[in-house]
């Protein structure tokens, strides 16, 4: 067996796409399987065993997902309650809920109807990024199966009236941050809002909305039939159940593997993914969490293990489980600062730190993957990254700053053998670049 | 952010087309009826696919279908960077993506051979057939690098395969999407290695569950 994870516990038995995405297909694989029986018990033994089996929310943030659901009013008064769900999968190196949506739709939109019932919600959006163009047509395709079947839609064999609706995007990075989701979902350019209030109190149209990935509502149907106990066994206290995870870059076999949380990081490469290209020596460094977390060394990755508590502890993150393997060929400053771009790119212009200071870093950063800086840039550089964190509306100023930061922690040694490299090969050293752009 | 201007040259008019219409209807129905601006962002797709890009007179047509102001979709239309602004290849708008985990494993490679190929980026190759461009990540980090081109995926991609598939959209082809690798998804290379146990797929999964866990009534 390789890994920890059985494929007798495996939540996404279609994670590959070898067997039929139909409802049909889905049904042979479980879907469907009881759930009139859970909603007859009821939203509170819903929300109960969601908080019991420990699942925290698994689009970066880790939030528990019971917990969140339990923000929602507890009656309907003038405004009805929402469910949306976020399939705005963009976070780099991050490529899970795509192939729930292709390959195992039905589990999804089972989830949407039970988490939706537990909220009191007669109707759902599914907010897709818009690049998933294959995946839209899949999720359209199985939504009318499901409400041919009578599995949603009026009078369906729930007993709860339900609407799904695939809505999708324009290739916004942004659009993932809920508030910004929800107001491109109005119809609006994705630019975050404050909060309070929180979408729980007034979100999309100014109704109580609750926002949930993919893989959170689509684990919940497995969760329910099988049990909390069953989910919360796998992993540590805190960091329970299982977890798709995406493994990318300098690994001999880069893929998705359903696996149980709080796996240490060196198995799961090595098990699942043919190990580091070169051997575990010739690592350099991780990015555990998807492009916003921190990088972490490999003496770190040596010990670390997938789940929020370890990866916190080494001043990294969890995040989407979305692993970027780096091996010694790797020019880190560059990479980071493609990174850096990135957040450039994707910044929505709204809050200034964000805006000027994504622009900022990338520039300076360029400069620094060639050499041409000034060392004392570099806190220069660590301390603008500071003055963004924390000052922006949404977490993109954040998420934009902790790469930068991990690098410096880590690896500040390199951007200064390449400053001085760059100098040691000039004969005249006219002055230095002073970061005044 | 990404400064992003309409064309300069535009077309005199715009209007829907039939089949571009009923579509346009079936989405606005899918919100409540007094938020028909929630449809704007599929819509502007849908003109896309019409039009081939996003032409200003459209722009306009969608506000008044939509009962919104212009400067609204205006500001969504250059917000969002999958809206095309001018014309791009009519054979093939293809997109490499250039971000971190794709950089690591040679996107650099394809971009070389596109330019080599077709031109500088995000310009419209002297024949009018084709444009490419890098774009930020495109969620299919497991098989990169890859490219989107005209809607889907080309995952797995080698200078070679990258020029190849080029060639085919030249000649007026249409390759098939996906890995070219072999791979069906984003399994392992050589296959997989988890889910192989054949009880999964029997269909005992679908035997009615009698009792859910943890559904006896709680006693005092």
């Amino acid at each position: 067996m390789v890994g920890i994870l059985e494929d007798k516990d495996r939540i996404f038995t279609n994670l590959y796409g070898f067997h039929d995405w139909t409802l049909e297909g889905a049904k042979s694989r479980g879907a469907w399987n009881a759930t009139r029986d859970m909603l007859d018990l009821g939203r509170d033994w819903i929300i109960a065993n969601v908080k019991n089996s420990g699942l925290r929310g698994r689009g970066g943030a880790g939030f528990g997902t019971g917990l969140k659901w339990s923000f929602m009013p507890k009656e309907v008064k003038d405004r009805p309650h929402y469910l949306v769900v976020n399939a705005d999968e963009s976070e780099p190196g991050t490529c899970k809920d795509r192939e729930i949506m292709r390959h195992d739709p039905q589990l999804l939109i089972e989830g949407c109807l039970i988490a939706s019932f537990a909220m009191q919600a007669h109707a759902c959006y599914i907010y897709l990024r818009g690049e998933y163009v294959l995946e839209r047509e899949r999720m359209e395709a199985a939504v009318k199966q499901a409400y041919e079947a009578k599995l949603i839609g009026k009078n369906n064999v729930h007993g709860w009236d339900f609407d799904v609706y695939i809505h999708h995007g324009a290739g916004a990075y942004i659009c993932g941050e809920e508030t910004a989701l929800l107001e491109s979902l109005e119809g609006k350019k994705g630019q975050p809002r404050l909060k309070p209030p929180f979408p729980a109190g007034a979100g999309l149209y100014g109704c109580p909305t609750t926002v949930n990935n993919v893989e959170s509502i689509a684990v919940v149907g497995t969760i329910l039939r099988r049990g909390a106990e069953w989910f919360a066994g796998f992993g540590r206290p805190n960091n329970t159940g299982t977890k798709i995870m995406s493994i990318s870059g300098h690994v001999n076999r880069p893929c998705n593997v359903e696996e149980a949380m709080s796996i240490p990081l060196r198995q799961l490469l090595e098990d699942h993914c043919g190990g580091v290209r070169g051997g575990w020596d010739n690592l350099k460094a991780i990015i555990p969490g998807g492009s916003s977390v921190p990088l972490i060394t490999r003496e770190m990755s040596e010990t670390a293990l997938m789940d929020f508590d370890s990866l916190r502890e080494m001043r990294s993150g969890l995040g989407t489980a979305a692993v970027i393997v780096m091996d010694q060929s790797t020019d880190l400053v560059r990479a980071i600062a493609r990174i850096s771009y990135f957040y450039k790119h994707e910044s929505c212009g709204q809050c200034t730190p964000c805006r000027e200071g994504t622009g900022w870093m990338w520039r300076v950063l360029e400069r620094m993957a060639v050499g041409e800086a000034d060392p004392s840039e570099i806190d220069l550089l660590l301390e603008v990254s500071t003055q963004i964190e924390g000052h922006t509306i949404c977490a993109l100023g954040d998420a934009a700053a902790w790469p930068v930061q991990g690098l410096i922690r880590h690896f500040r040694h390199e951007i200064e053998e390449r400053i001085s490299s760059y100098r040691s090969r000039r004969a005249n050293f006219a002055g230095h670049a002073i970061a005044a752009e | 952010m990404s400064v992003r201007r309409l064309a300069k040259v535009q077309p005199a008019s715009f209007a829907f087309s039939k089949a571009t219409k009923a579509k346009c209807d079936w989405w606005i129905a899918k919100y409540p009826a007094d938020r028909r601006q929630s449809a704007v962002i599929p819509i502007l797709w849908l003109v896309q696919k019409q039009e081939g890009w996003c032409p200003e007179p459209a722009l306009r047509a969608i506000a008044e279908l939509l009962g919104m102001p212009y400067i609204r979709v205006l500001e969504v239309a250059t917000f969002y960077t999958m809206f095309m602004l001018e014309p791009v290849g009519s054979a093939a708008l293809i997109q490499v993506c250039g971000t971190t985990p794709c950089m690591l494993r040679g996107a650099g490679e394809l971009m070389d051979v596109c330019k080599k190929k077709i031109g500088p980026k995000d310009v419209l190759s002297a024949d009018g057939r084709f444009t490419w461009q890098e774009v930020e990540c495109l969620g299919a980090c497991a098989n990169a690098p890859m490219a989107q081109i005209n809607d889907y995926y080309f995952e797995d991609l080698t200078a070679d395969s990258m020029a190849q598939i080029i060639d085919d959209f030249a000649a007026g082809k249409k390759p098939k999407p996906g890995s070219r690798i072999g791979r069906t998804s984003s399994e392992p290379e050589g296959g997989a290695l988890t889910l192989t146990d054949p009880k999964l797929y029997d269909g005992s999964a679908a035997k009615k569950i009698k009792k859910l866990p943890n559904s006896d009534p709680v006693t005092a």
